[in-house]
């Protein structure tokens, strides 16, 4: 049994500070769903109300249809992961994950039996007995998994879970919690600042910013079709040259800047008038050394050239304005540019967006 | 290089020999008074090895009152002083930043107040209270126990506060959080989360606030009204004159210290080795017999076992055949003083006899210590003409060094 969550013209303000401005959205049942931003940009604060622990200022938290107004945490269907896992380090790994149990009155033999089934799940079957300390990292992960999921809760809500964890056991846990989710199938909502997790993992990503919630869609346009400044800077590496609108003709956009006219579309359906200040963003990876046909093209200055592996970073620079651009490492990408050398660099103009500099309030 | 290192060693050693003699020093001797069957508490002159203090100590109604008082004081300040502690400990806690160290401030201050002003005031305080409830002196008001108990909580139950505000500093409140949305009550979280985290810091704060309240005396003088303590008896005692029958407590006391500071040392090692997995490794923990010796019980049952055998193995220890022994002897250099004493008069009959200024008069020794320090007054009743003259006294002490004592009266 899946619910949806519903948060409805949610403001939430500690004194004079806000710190969620009017979220307005609908998790469905089931759903892997991230809420991605900066340190500080309210989604900890989000996923608090959703729990129980805070009340909303303005607006109302519906589980299921329900309002949720006055229901204590411990009365909502819903279970938290807290970022450092707050397992109890004075009980054995089974009695952690049978902790909802015995709160509930289920009898000793019972619990025991639970918690073997959920370490089963969670792919650590025999290690009940053991201490939390004696655990590595990501076995604590899996854990405190197991004694969210032992609440039988509909909807999971994890909190920055993997932040603590090394890189290499981080990629491991995005799959993990992927898989994991898959095979209870229950509504997932995942608090991260980290992009490639709310990438990989969701199914749909909200990105927040000073509390407002920017755009919500699936990782894929949240990428390819970011609809504020904040979404495109904030996802993903990115070229940013601010200039004034030229002419618009439906979509496509022309954008004077001091490198040249360099054409564009607008997001989101926007329409602008000449004279418009906006800002031009164009990923890295879409941009590529050389002339193409129907491709606007910038002739720039070789600053210097970086290897990471399965790709280069090209650094280049016109009139004062740095760009980076990626090329994959194919080794078929021609002789090494030196730095000085004049370069054109093309780009697609459907991947650039012109958005308005400032977020829209 | 190495005279200067050798110097520094001895220096070391040395520093390390005097701090700790002053340390132990007191104790050490006062342990040995306990055994000496002198009746002033002190080595030498070292007459019998006796336990017959211990039985004193014992019969001692008084003394032994106080401490059945005491430990029900104790027992009373425990359950009060441990709940209330833990209640500041946790408002303190849970209040906002600004009124935190304005309630500390208040819940800090009764330590800050001299015992002695507690102890006046709580007897005001409550007395007032009965007359105004219209109560009389019989009634609980009036009472030295309650008193006590309501005296030495107001002051004893903010040291427990501090143990565990120190304890709760350390506690994760998420932890409480996680309890909460894992559908514990809050009284769940309370009891499954934060009491068993909290639970050495009830054991010590239940064992300081104990020790506390044993110990107090400027309070309790004032609140135990006409009743007395294990303290206050104590206080008494030595003021009338003191016999090693304290020292005897001292030793008792010192022997419960240390089998305890034992136990808890093997307790205290043992979860350590444990805790940090060397205990399969170690040489001690490693094997059955090794990890049975050392545990905290054995240790312990060992210990009182020990005990045990010298209480009885001293109970049955006689010394009046050695006491016997050492006052006839006495008796017969008494005898043989007086002798010598009544010659040399005789020799020097015509001579002019000075007062002896602070010499004995009388067959009485006026001494407040008993003849504690070996005097050697006349003492029976025909050396009544006044001392020799100094001239002959054949030592500036006036033999105090020859273990000459007053005969037994």
């Amino acid at each position: 049994m899946t619910k949806d969550v519903a948060l409805d013209h949610v403001t939430i303000r500690f004194g004079s500070h806000t710190a969620v401005d009017n979220a307005l959205l609908t998790i469905q049942g089931g759903e892997f769903f991230s809420f991605l931003g900066p340190s500080g940009c309210g989604k900890t604060t989000l996923l608090r109300c959703i729990s129980g622990f805070i009340e909303p200022t303005e607006g109302r938290v519906l589980i299921g249809g329900n309002d949720m107004r006055r229901v204590g945490p411990n009365k909502r269907p819903t279970a938290l992961i807290f970022q450092n896992l707050a397992l109890f380090p004075l009980m054995s790994v089974a009695e952690n994950i049978a902790f909802p149990l015995e709160v509930r009155g289920v009898g000793r033999k019972e619990r025991r039996r639970r918690a073997d089934e959920l370490l089963d799940l969670i792919a650590l079957p025999g290690v009940g007995d053991k201490k939390v300390y004696e655990l590595s990292g990501g076995q604590r992960q899996r854990v405190a998994i197991a004694r969210a999921l032992a609440v039988e809760p509909d909807i999971l809500l994890l909190d920055e879970p993997l932040s603590a964890l090394d890189l290499k056991l981080r990629h491991h846990m995005r799959t993990e919690l992927r898989s994991i989710q898959k095979r209870v199938g229950l509504t997932f909502i995942y608090i991260t600042h980290d992009q490639g997790e709310a990438l990989t993992m969701s199914d749909r990503v909200a990105v927040m910013s000073a509390g407002v919630v920017q755009q919500i869609d699936v990782p894929e346009v949240i990428y390819d079709r970011p609809r504020t400044a904040f979404v495109a800077s904030f996802v993903g590496e990115t070229n940013a040259i601010s200039g004034k609108v030229a002419s618009q003709s439906g979509g496509d956009v022309v954008v004077d800047t001091p490198i040249g006219m360099l054409p564009g579309r607008a997001s989101g359906g926007r329409s602008y008038a000449p004279g418009d200040i906006v800002t031009l963003f164009i990923r890295p990876e879409q941009l590529a050394v050389g002339e193409a046909a129907n491709a606007p093209s910038i002739s720039c200055t070789v600053v210097k050239e970086e290897f990471e592996g399965s790709v280069r970073n090209l650094f280049l620079e016109d009139k004062g304005i740095p760009l980076r651009l990626s090329r994959v490492n194919s080794g078929s990408e021609g002789a090494p540019l030196v730095p000085g050398q004049v370069v054109k660099a093309s780009y697609n103009p459907e991947k650039a967006w012109a958005l308005p500099a400032t977020p829209e309030a | 290089m190495s005279a200067s290192t050798l110097r520094g060693q001895t220096f070391s050693v040395g520093y390390s020999l005097l701090f700790f003699g002053f340390l132990f020093g007191p104790l050490i001797i006062m342990t040995i008074t306990a055994f000496n069957s002198s009746s002033f508490p002190r080595i030498s002159p070292w007459e019998c090895f006796t336990t017959e203090w211990f039985g004193v100590l014992v019969n001692d109604r008084r003394l032994m009152g106080g401490l059945v008082n005491s430990i029900i004081i104790g027992a009373g300040v425990v359950a009060l002083s441990v709940p209330v502690g833990l209640a500041g400990a946790l408002a303190l806690a849970e209040i906002g930043p600004k009124l935190r160290s304005a309630l500390y401030t208040v819940l800090i201050t009764p330590i800050l107040i001299p015992g002695v002003v507690l102890g006046i005031s709580t007897i005001v305080f409550w007395g007032h209270i009965g007359r105004q409830l219209g109560f009389g002196y019989d009634s609980v008001f009036f009472n030295g126990m309650f008193l006590t108990i309501a005296g030495q909580v107001t002051f004893i139950s903010a040291y427990a506060m501090l143990i565990f505000s120190a304890r709760l500093q350390r506690f994760d409140p998420t932890l409480t959080e996680a309890a909460l949305d894992l559908g514990a009550t809050p009284g769940q979280a309370f009891r499954k989360i934060m009491l068993p985290f909290l639970r050495p810091a009830i054991l010590s704060a239940a064992f300081l606030t104990l020790l506390a309240s044993f110990e107090n005396y400027n309070t309790t003088v004032f609140t135990i009204l006409a009743q007395s303590t294990f303290t206050t008896a104590l206080a008494s005692k030595v003021r009338y004159g003191i016999d090693p029958s304290l020292s005897a407590l001292a030793v008792i006391i010192i022997a419960v210290t240390l089998i305890g500071a034992m136990i808890q040392e093997a307790h205290t090692r043992r979860r350590e080795a444990i805790v940090t997995g060397r205990a399969s490794r170690s040489r001690l923990y490693g094997n059955p017999i090794g990890r049975f010796v050392a545990h905290p019980a054995t240790i312990g049952l060992l210990l009182i076992a020990l005990a045990a055998v010298a209480i009885w193995r001293g109970s049955l220890h006689d010394a009046t055949v050695c006491k016997q022994e050492v006052i006839d002897e006495k008796r017969a250099n008494q005898q043989r003083f007086l002798e010598e004493q009544q010659k040399r008069m005789k020799q020097n009959a015509p001579a002019p006899q000075p007062a002896q200024p602070g010499a004995p008069q009388g067959t009485k020794n006026p001494s407040p210590f008993g003849g504690a320090f070996g005097n050697v007054a006349p003492q029976s009743p025909d050396a009544a003409p006044p001392g020799p003259p100094p001239a002959q006294n054949p030592s500036p002490f006036g033999g105090a060094f020859q273990g000459l004592s007053p005969p037994k009266q």
